[in-house]
């Protein structure tokens, strides 16, 4: 039998706010954390804005020593520490007495893209310069994948698995749900999930190059024309961190816990990069097949989702998405659920996008609202003619949610869709 | 350089990488780097490294073998500041 599965704690480090407070009275008001950045200028990139969480050096000092601190250059790794210790401060769990034994039913499930990326640039001038034994003790710990699950592993004495999962933008998402099995399985009590991105120009060079991101909006960062909008010229890089605590339902009624949803189910696949899928353009079959699966697996019908946190990235392939929604759905028109980006705000904050944009759903979940879909005054066309417009909205919308679905897909043609449900 | 000098200026890099369960007053010339102060051993490169940088000296990998103590520390020093 397996055991139901609830979030009951979140942690977010996003370019418009840090901690879920901040964040969700950021998402509330359509404030954005789009910047511009001299350093990109400079450095000629044809997108100079990205999006980055503001980080203290005292917010540091909050979560991590002065000896961790030591030597330490990895972004990613720190929105993750501070992400992933504020979901468990939410869910109101201790982290284990560092004299006493491991918790041995609390695993990690905490992706990333990279590691540390600015950490490795270090390591790489050095052992070019054939000064290798420079490099220290640090530089594997900030630059491995499993960095940030494994700083948090120590921090909260974690025994049960703790590992990273990495699939490209849908990373957060497939967290979610790889901790999700691992609690209906019954292996473990508690799972502490989520992802992180490193921010600035070595992460986001690779994106400027392919042209993906948008090179229109440099003078203007509160304007750039926003996902599903007839403008839409490509995303802002963004970086950060979500976190989501989960354990059973009976384990979370029994704490008293607050419980911001139950994870009905969903689905993880690929497309093959077959069937007009490659390595960054998604197969549209793989991805309704990965919503009708999540459906199949939540137990409900199409009909029943009141809303969608869309995947949607301010590119070009935004209609499709929204095609392949409408098809899975089965619903179109006036008949569309609600449907947002949060990508408008924080731009496209990459391995951490699923994550930051989960905590944004479970906020609306809990607070019964709809962010604003911000920078889409004009809806893309194509988009217009599938679904109605009222069903984007542009201001923030009080709204009473049930049964919410959450997509993201990334480079590889991984899909990832998640159902969740307000109990 | 005397040796008090030299562990008057070694003791401050050895306090950054003490555990936050040992206090600074617990180092002293005889302290066993990991064994007694419960220093992380991977951080003995570290300290290695400080200590290159404050005495502009460098450590071969002989000589890290033979890192155990903050004695052993000073000895070393002594003996590559000497050359």
């Amino acid at each position: 039998m397996r055991k139901r599965v609830v979030i009951t704690g979140l942690g977010v480090v996003a370019p418009n706010g840090v901690g879920v407070t901040a964040f969700s009275e950021a998402i509330k008001n359509g404030v954005s954390g789009i910047a511009f950045f001299p350093e990109l200028r400079d450095l000629n990139f044809s997108c100079q804005l990205g999006a980055k969480p503001h980080i203290s050096e005292d917010k540091k000092r909050e979560y991590l020593s002065e000896l961790q601190l030591r030597n330490f250059n990895s972004s990613s790794i720190l929105y993750g520490v501070i992400a992933g210790m504020d979901a468990l401060k939410d869910a109101k769990i201790e982290p284990a007495n560092p004299k006493e034994e491991p918790l041995w039913d609390l695993g990690i499930i905490f992706g990333s893209g990279t590691s540390g990326v600015e950490k490795f640039r270090e390591a790489i001038y050095k052992i070019d310069d054939k000064n290798v034994r420079r490099l220290g003790s640090t530089s594997v710990a900030q630059t491995m994948t499993s960095g940030v699950s494994a700083y948090l592993g120590g921090l909260i004495g974690a025994g049960n698995t703790v590992t990273a999962n990495s699939s490209a933008c849908a990373t957060g998402t497939e967290a979610l749900l790889l901790g999700y099995d691992h609690i209906a399985n019954g292996k473990a009590k508690y799972m502490l999930c989520g992802s992180t991105s490193d921010s600035g120009p070595y992460l986001w060079g690779g994106f400027d190059a392919m042209k993906v991101t948008t090179y229109k909006f440099n003078d203007a960062p509160n304007k750039v024309a926003g996902p599903m909008s007839a403008e839409a010229s490509g995303f802002v890089p963004g970086s950060g961190a979500g976190a989501y605590f989960l354990e059973s339902l009976e384990s979370a009624q029994k704490r008293g816990a607050t419980i911001y949803a139950e994870i009905l189910g969903g689905a993880v696949n690929n497309g093959g990069q077959r069937g007009g899928g490659s390595m960054t353009a998604p197969n549209s079959a793989a991805v309704q097949k990965c919503i009708k699966d999540a459906l199949v697996n939540a137990n409900v019908t199409g009909d029943e989702i009141d809303y969608i946190n869309g995947h949607l990235t301010a590119t070009i392939k935004d209609p499709d998405e929204i095609e392949n929604w409408s098809l899975a759905l089965n619903r179109r028109g006036a008949e569309f659920p609600y449907i947002n980006s949060l990508k408008g705000m924080v731009g496209h904050c990459l391995a951490a996008s699923g994550s930051i944009e989960i905590v944004s759903a479970m906020l609306q979940l809990q607070e019964d609202f709809i962010f604003p879909n911000v920078n889409c005054e004009n809806l893309h066309p194509e988009i217009d003619a599938l679904i109605a417009s009222e069903k984007i909205p542009r201001q923030l919308r009080k709204s009473t949610l049930q049964t919410i679905a959450k997509a993201s897909f990334g480079f590889g043609d991984v899909n990832a869709c998640v159902i969740f449900k307000k109990i | 350089m005397t040796s008090k000098e030299i562990y008057e200026r070694l003791e401050p890099i050895i306090i950054n990488y003490l555990p936050e369960d040992v206090a600074p007053k617990e180092v002293n010339k005889s302290s066993d780097l990991t064994r007694e102060l419960n220093i992380n051993s991977a951080h003995l490169v570290d300290i290695v490294l400080d200590i290159e940088d404050v005495f502009n000296i460098e450590f071969k990998n002989e000589d890290m073998e033979q890192l155990r103590s903050i004695d052993d520390a000073i000895l070393l020093i002594q003996q590559k500041i000497s050359v």
